[in-house]
């Protein structure tokens, strides 16, 4: 692959008070790829994604959007490029004070200032996009299963056609046929977008399904970078014991959250 | 430990808080000027904070001139000045307790309504969510809050001070055998617009602090149904402590002509 990737990460560190996250991180993404970042829990990858996001600001580093760094940037430019970034949390955090079509339909709406019949109709789209029918529009997220809101969340970060998308643990808490599901919905959604997706998981067989490339990270830095077909024969005892899920192993578990 | 190191250490913490609030208060009070300004959310704010309000701030005022009205009489009666009851009760609501017990009864459940809602909101992610949907959070959650507790609170205030004054009233009428026009066209004689005026600068101030606590404490809590918990708490005790505080300073200013 030829050109400016898409993202580079430069020697990007973070720390929160005296634990330091990130520690030099580097990472690149090439135009219209897949990749998914592995990596235990508290290891730092969402850190990394909301550093990209622009919702932490790094102690140091380069984050180069289009060969941009965006660090240097004054805060409404900043502002202007992780605009095309769409981003699936975690929690799906949907807006509970809206229904379900408001909600996708909350930046066309509320950022871009179109109008809310409009808008609505991109939102129905999008929510049949993700397998919905229009009537689910109406709802409340919270009558909504973990499943549907994930979806919803989906529907709702594709709206404006993002040039880039975010997953921040898509399948977690999900029963595997509903995992499936969303997997197949996100292989589907950034194809048709052209985009190109970032993805955090410890679910590997999530990780297998959507990465065209995965690497993983530990201690704040990237330890192994590969083709997704290549994890299973990674050489690296660090990759090969979270793949294989492991106890025992290079990696030891901290007991305590901090 | 050094004991001066800790009180350093502490004031340092203090004044550190304090800057980032002022930093909030600022950016939160007119992020909207750069558009856009979300009216929607500034009536629907207006409403809920405003209008309902009413019901609990208007039993405040009349309870608290009843009272008034009694205590005024019962000292006043020492020195036979019971006759100015109407005066002393009236100036004592619209400069001090209208505003006063208004804005802590708006503490009490706007501040911590804000800290809880937005404390919620940031937990779940939904506040860093609105950021990646292109709508700055400050524009849409906090500037509307703030300027429609400002703006409304002069209103509430209003309706609290002629509320005490109708509770002291009915007091001094049907239990302290006072003459009800006489009593009214008294205070009318008596009372200036610098009275009402000033304790309605006063309520407008105290709008702004309680919907900045409320805010702050609620955009940046941490840590899920505790941290939110420990938000709202925060929130109704430094909007409380700082409608006193700035009472205090705001009073010293109006009575030195």
């Amino acid at each position: 692959m030829t050109g400016t990737p898409k993202i580079s990460i430069r020697a990007l560190r973070k720390s929160f008070g005296s634990k330091s996250v990130l520690q030099g991180l580097d990472l690149d993404i090439e135009e219209g790829t897949s990749l998914v970042i592995i990596g235990g829990s508290g290891t730092g990858k969402s850190v990394l994604l909301k550093c990209v996001l622009g919702l932490i600001p790094p102690d140091s580093g380069e984050i180069l959007i289009d060969g941009v760094n965006i660090l240097k940037l004054s805060s409404f430019e900043r502002a202007r490029r992780t605009r095309e970034i769409g981003m699936l949390f975690q929690g799906s955090a949907l807006f509970d004070s809206y229904n379900v079509w408001e909600n996708v339909a909350f930046r066309l709406i509320h950022g871009e200032g179109k109008g809310r019949g409009a808008a609505r109709e991109k939102a129905v789209e999008c929510l049949a996009k993700v397998g919905l029918a229009a009537d689910v529009g109406d709802l409340q997220p919270s009558e909504l299963s973990g499943g549907m809101q994930k979806r919803v969340a989906l529907a709702r970060a594709i709206a404006a056609d993002p040039k880039v998308l975010f997953f921040d643990e898509p399948t977690t808490g999900l029963d595997p046929i509903t995992a499936d599901v969303i997997n197949r919905l996100i292989i589907e959604r950034v194809k048709a977008l052209g985009a190109t997706a970032i993805s955090i998981t410890h679910d590997m067989g999530s990780a297998r399904r959507i990465a065209d490339h995965i690497a993983m990270i530990f201690d704040g830095r990237i330890i192994w970078r590969g083709r997704a077909d290549e994890v299973g024969a990674s050489g690296n005892p660090y990759v090969d014991q979270f793949v294989n899920g492991r106890a025992e192993g290079p990696i030891k578990m901290a007991l305590r959250a901090d | 430990m050094n004991p001066f190191a800790a009180i350093g250490r502490g004031t340092f913490a203090l004044l550190a808080e304090i800057g980032a609030m002022s930093l909030f208060a600022l950016r939160g009070t007119f992020s909207w000027a750069s558009g856009p300004f979300y009216a929607r959310e500034f009536f629907s704010a207006a409403l809920r904070i405003g209008f309902n309000s009413l019901p609990v701030v208007g039993l405040t005022a009349i309870f608290t001139g009843a009272a008034l009205a009694l205590n005024i009489y019962d000292g006043s009666l020492r020195f036979n000045a019971e006759t100015f009851l109407p005066q002393i009760l009236s100036v004592s609501i619209v400069r001090e307790l209208g505003p006063g017990f208004a804005a802590l009864m708006v503490a009490g459940r706007s501040s911590s309504g804000m800290a809880a809602e937005l404390g919620a909101m940031r937990v779940s992610d939904q506040i860093d969510a609105m950021s990646t949907l292109a709508v700055d959070p400050f524009k849409y959650l906090i500037s509307p809050r703030i300027l429609a507790t400002t703006i409304m609170m002069p209103f509430i205030v209003l309706v609290a001070d002629l509320i005490g004054i109708l509770g002291g009233w009915m007091v001094a009428v049907f239990a302290l055998d006072f003459e009800g026009a006489t009593y009214i066209r008294n205070i009318d004689q008596f009372l200036t617009a610098e009275d009402v005026g000033s304790g309605l600068i006063k309520a407008g101030v105290f709008g702004f602090l309680i919907a900045v606590m409320g805010c702050y404490h609620g955009y940046k809590s941490r840590g899920g149904a505790q941290g939110v918990g420990a938000a709202t708490r925060s929130a109704v005790v430094a909007s409380a402590v700082a409608i006193l505080a700035s009472n205090y300073v705001m009073t010293s200013l109006f009575v030195d002509f």
